[in-house]
């Protein structure tokens, strides 16, 4: 069993002065081992006040995105060995204020995804039964609807590094999925909310938040389909 | 302290719908979740969730008639008729009402809601968006929730993120609240609300094979249980067939369903060797196909004597990346294989708790104002073995009714916020034990503890039990419980203090494991999920009857209670 060194960020905002790294020595105890199962290895056998969250330990919840070697992704899907290094550098997310460890305050992120109005608004009376929806249109809202709201856009987004009111690539993602969807009919309020000073226009299509995304989704792409949409109704009106 | 209408636990499905049905009613609507809602286990549901539309053409003379004798037969007899039939005639209206808040199921070529077979039905029954639809689902109630959490024309919506309820605070049999633990600060509240719904989801960490979220301790079952409120059946464990090898990840029943074959070390699909899934074959119910997998293995058709195979290959790169996206990225990720060319290892898993807080079939307990629904509650619908793709109505379903007579409750309550007197009690109570355990110098390393009781679950309380099994993993919880009141902590700071959150659901799950061990060891017989093998037959005389277990000091108190049997007669359980 080879050794791992694990560096991790320590911060507790309320009583130090600066953040520092603490090094921990963990083996490679089985085989396919995630950084999540090690962190919790590291909690539970050798510190305990290491706080960082999870849930699902199958990429699927959104709660264990961090920065791991130079990337951000979800500790629970990243196996140590797929890394190439016996040395691990952990960090919490960007952009987002450390309450504790690699524990990051969510509320400014769900706060824009709140924004844009995260729901559908048909417009008219719903059916006895289903809205019909052909497999075509259902299409048109696919991949976006996968999005676990993990953040690892936001973290990586240069722009939100300079325009903290920036909307970002999430919150984007979902105005766009909403406005996709044939079933919803409110497209000029869910223009009125993203065409603004911090919001669609701001994407400077760096891609950074494609890169990363663990479910491969393309904000920078949702983000465009919606710079259209707001040309085309600015143009023709419709 | 604070003080909300009604306090909902938890934020998954359950939770979720239970409280838009009471902000629906005009009442101030809390939800207390030890994770953000969208991060409950709900958000890994992937098969799909069952309602007799009648959308497939195979499926088109389905009827609420026969979902809910499926339902039934599929429960061994033991889940409550009349609640079933409850489920089953409120299902598609459900379903609709999802899709009309945009849940994005997946279609049928006539833009109808798609449906695709599932065990214990034969034909398609199972709606669903890709192989995502807990995902799906889970997120549509949370836009929904958010939507109204600003909204001036209902009542208020309050969502309290990362704080795990310690306690439930009944006073002469009626409720009064919760109390509660923030992590962000480490400080206990107190919470007066005039009815309380705990949607706290299943137990699957009692094990250490499960397919369960890692949240998922059974502390939300411990909690009322120690306040009095019995827990019924939860001797009744699922263990899902199809479940990866090693992390026990999750394989959709979904993937047999579009048409997966299980295949052992020779190469055969082995469930057309035994008699009880000769007919079904792959898609025969859970219980059924889990023990024909384990006696394979046991009897040496397995591989590394631990797992079989799940073979999509001949579905197609096609069908996969429309129908399962999910199950081939996570064998991507997590084994390195596509299962588009290579066949999945896997193995039986704990899957679901069909036992849980007793509950009538409104949701309520017995105490007043105490409501229970989802995974955590035990109404019954699910009886001896939940139907896959039930379970996600079941929350659906059940959050609403129980948000709703909750809602009808506290319209009709006369002394309106009472209890405080209670609830200080309570908080003080909770404090002192929080004191305590903080402040111990014990010699015991909780983790240690908590991967005895995983393993003692998994040999001795898992798909095949024995007397003597049973026997030697109740001696072994009483002795990790006891070793539990000297664990000393590793750390004792007060914020974000996760050593304290995990160590705190340890106690509670140490109890709930207790439950089931008793339970399983007292039914001397076989029926759905559980199977003796000194007792091989189903006893209907003895034990079509509950498991009700209540707390004390010493370990639980069995009781049995009445199964309702209104529309149909049991039967012996055959496909
Ligand atoms: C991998 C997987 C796939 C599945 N697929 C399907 C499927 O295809 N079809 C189907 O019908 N069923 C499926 N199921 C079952 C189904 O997903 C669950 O039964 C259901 O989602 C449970 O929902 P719930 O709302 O009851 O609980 P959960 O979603 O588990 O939510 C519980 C909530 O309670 C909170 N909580 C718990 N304890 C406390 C506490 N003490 N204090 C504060 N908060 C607390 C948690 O934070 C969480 O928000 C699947 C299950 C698994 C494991
Ligand atoms: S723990 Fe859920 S995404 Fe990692």
């Amino acid at each position: 069993m080879a050794d791992i060194t694990f560096k991790v960020f320590r911060f507790d905002p309320g009583t130090d002065s600066a953040p520092r790294f603490d090094t921990f020595v963990a083996p490679l105890f089985k085989k396919g081992l995630t950084v999540l199962e090690a962190l919790f290895y590291i909690q539970e056998k050798l510190d305990g006040s290491l706080a960082f969250r999870a849930s699902c330990r199958e990429g699927v919840c959104g709660s264990c995105a961090m920065h791991i070697n130079g990337k951000y992704r979800l500790a629970c899907e990243t196996q140590v060995s797929e890394l190439g290094s016996d040395g691990v550098i952990v960090q919490p997310l960007g952009h987002l204020k450390v309450l504790r460890d690699l524990v990051v305050d969510m509320e400014p992120f769900f706060a824009k995804y709140k924004y844009i109005k995260p729901y559908l608004m048909p417009g008219s009376p719903s059916p006895e039964r289903e809205w019909p929806q052909t497999v075509g249109e259902h299409a048109k809202v696919m991949p976006s609807i996968d999005c676990i709201l993990c953040a690892c856009c936001h973290a990586s987004c240069t722009v939100t590094a300079t325009d903290p009111d920036y909307l970002g690539p999430a919150a984007l993602l979902w105005a766009d999925r909403f406005a996709r969807d044939s079933r919803d009919n409110s497209l000029d309020e869910r223009l009125r909310l993203v065409d603004q000073l911090h919001g669609i226009w701001r994407c400077h299509t760096i891609f950074s938040c494609q890169e990363v995304c663990p479910k491969d989704l393309d904000p920078t792409g949702c983000i465009a389909d919606l710079k259209r949409k707001a040309m085309k109704r600015k143009l023709f009106g419709h | 302290m604070k003080y909300h209408d009604v306090i909902i636990v938890g934020g998954g499905l359950a939770g979720l719908r239970a409280a838009i049905e009471v902000n629906m009613h005009n009442l101030r609507a809390a939800v207390l979740s030890k994770v953000y809602p969208i991060r409950s286990h709900s958000i890994a549901a992937q098969g799909g969730i069952n309602a007799p539309l009648g959308n497939h053409p195979r499926g088109s003379y389905d009827s609420w008639e026969r979902h809910a004798f499926d339902t039934v037969k599929g429960s061994d007899y033991l889940a409550d008729q009349d609640a079933v039939v409850r489920m089953i005639k409120d299902a598609s209206a459900r379903i609709f009402e999802m899709e009309h808040w945009g849940c994005p199921f997946s279609r049928t070529p006539d833009g109808k809601i798609a449906q695709r077979p599932f065990g214990g039905a034969g034909f398609p029954r199972t709606c669903f968006a890709a192989d995502k639809t807990g995902h799906m689902l889970l997120h549509t109630l949370f836009e929904q929730a958010v939507k109204y959490e600003s909204a001036a024309e209902r009542g208020e919506m309050k969502i309290y993120n990362e704080w795990i309820v310690t306690s439930l605070v009944v006073e002469n049999g009626v409720c009064r609240g919760v109390i509660a633990l923030e992590l962000a600060t480490g400080k206990l509240e107190a919470f007066k609300a005039d009815a309380v719904i705990f949607a706290t989801g299943g137990a699957g960490r009692l094990y250490s094979n499960s397919t369960n979220a890692l949240i998922n301790t059974g502390m939300g079952m411990a909690v009322p249980y120690w306040a009095g409120v019995p827990l019924k059946d939860m001797e009744f464990v699922q263990f899902h067939p199809t479940t990866l090898y090693g992390s026990n990840i999750l394989m959709t029943e979904g993937a047999r369903g579009e048409g997966g074959y299980l295949t052992n070390n020779k190469g055969d699909r082995f469930t057309a060797n035994y008699a009880d899934s000769r007919k079904a074959m792959e898609v025969a119910p859970r219980d059924i196909v889990a023990r024909n997998m384990t006696t394979e293995i046991l009897e040496g058709r397995g591989f590394e004597d631990a797992y079989l195979l799940l073979d999509l290959r001949h579905l197609g790169e096609e069908k996969i990346a429309t129908r399962l996206p999910g199950i081939r990225d996570i064998c991507q990720k997590f084994l390195g294989i596509d299962p588009v060319d290579q066949p999945i290892p896997v193995q039986p898993g704990q899957h679901y708790t069909m036992g849980g807080i007793d509950c009538d079939k409104d949701g309520l307990s017995k105490v007043k104002g105490f409501y229970a629904a989802g995974e955590a509650a035990c109404v019954s619908v699910h009886g001896g073995n939940r139907l896959g793709g039930n379970s996600l109505l079941d929350t659906i379903v059940f959050g609403k009714i129980a948000g709703e007579h909750a809602s009808d409750y506290v319209v009709g309550k006369a002394d309106l916020g009472a209890g405080d007197k209670a609830l200080e009690d309570a908080l003080a109570r909770e404090e002192e034990k929080l004191k305590k355990l903080l402040s111990s110098t014990g010699s015991e390393d909780p983790s240690v503890i908590k991967e005895e009781m995983q393993k003692a679950m998994k040999d001795d309380v898992g798909i095949f039990r024995t007397k003597e099994q049973l026997g030697r993993a109740l001696q072994r919880i009483r002795e990790l419980r006891d070793r539990y009141k000297k664990i000393r902590l590793k750390h004792t700071g007060a914020k974000y203090n996760y050593d304290l959150m995990w160590n705190i659901e340890l106690g509670g799950s140490l109890d709930v494991a207790e439950v089931i061990v008793a339970g399983a060891l007292a039914r001397e017989e076989s029926r759905g999920s559980h199977f003796r093998r000194d007792f091989p037959k189903r006893d209907d005389e003895k034990f079509l009857k509950h498991t009700l277990a209540y707390y004390t000091p010493d370990g639980p108190r069995l009781e049995q209670s009445n199964v309702n049997l209104d529309h149909w007669a049991p039967k012996e359980r055959k496909y």
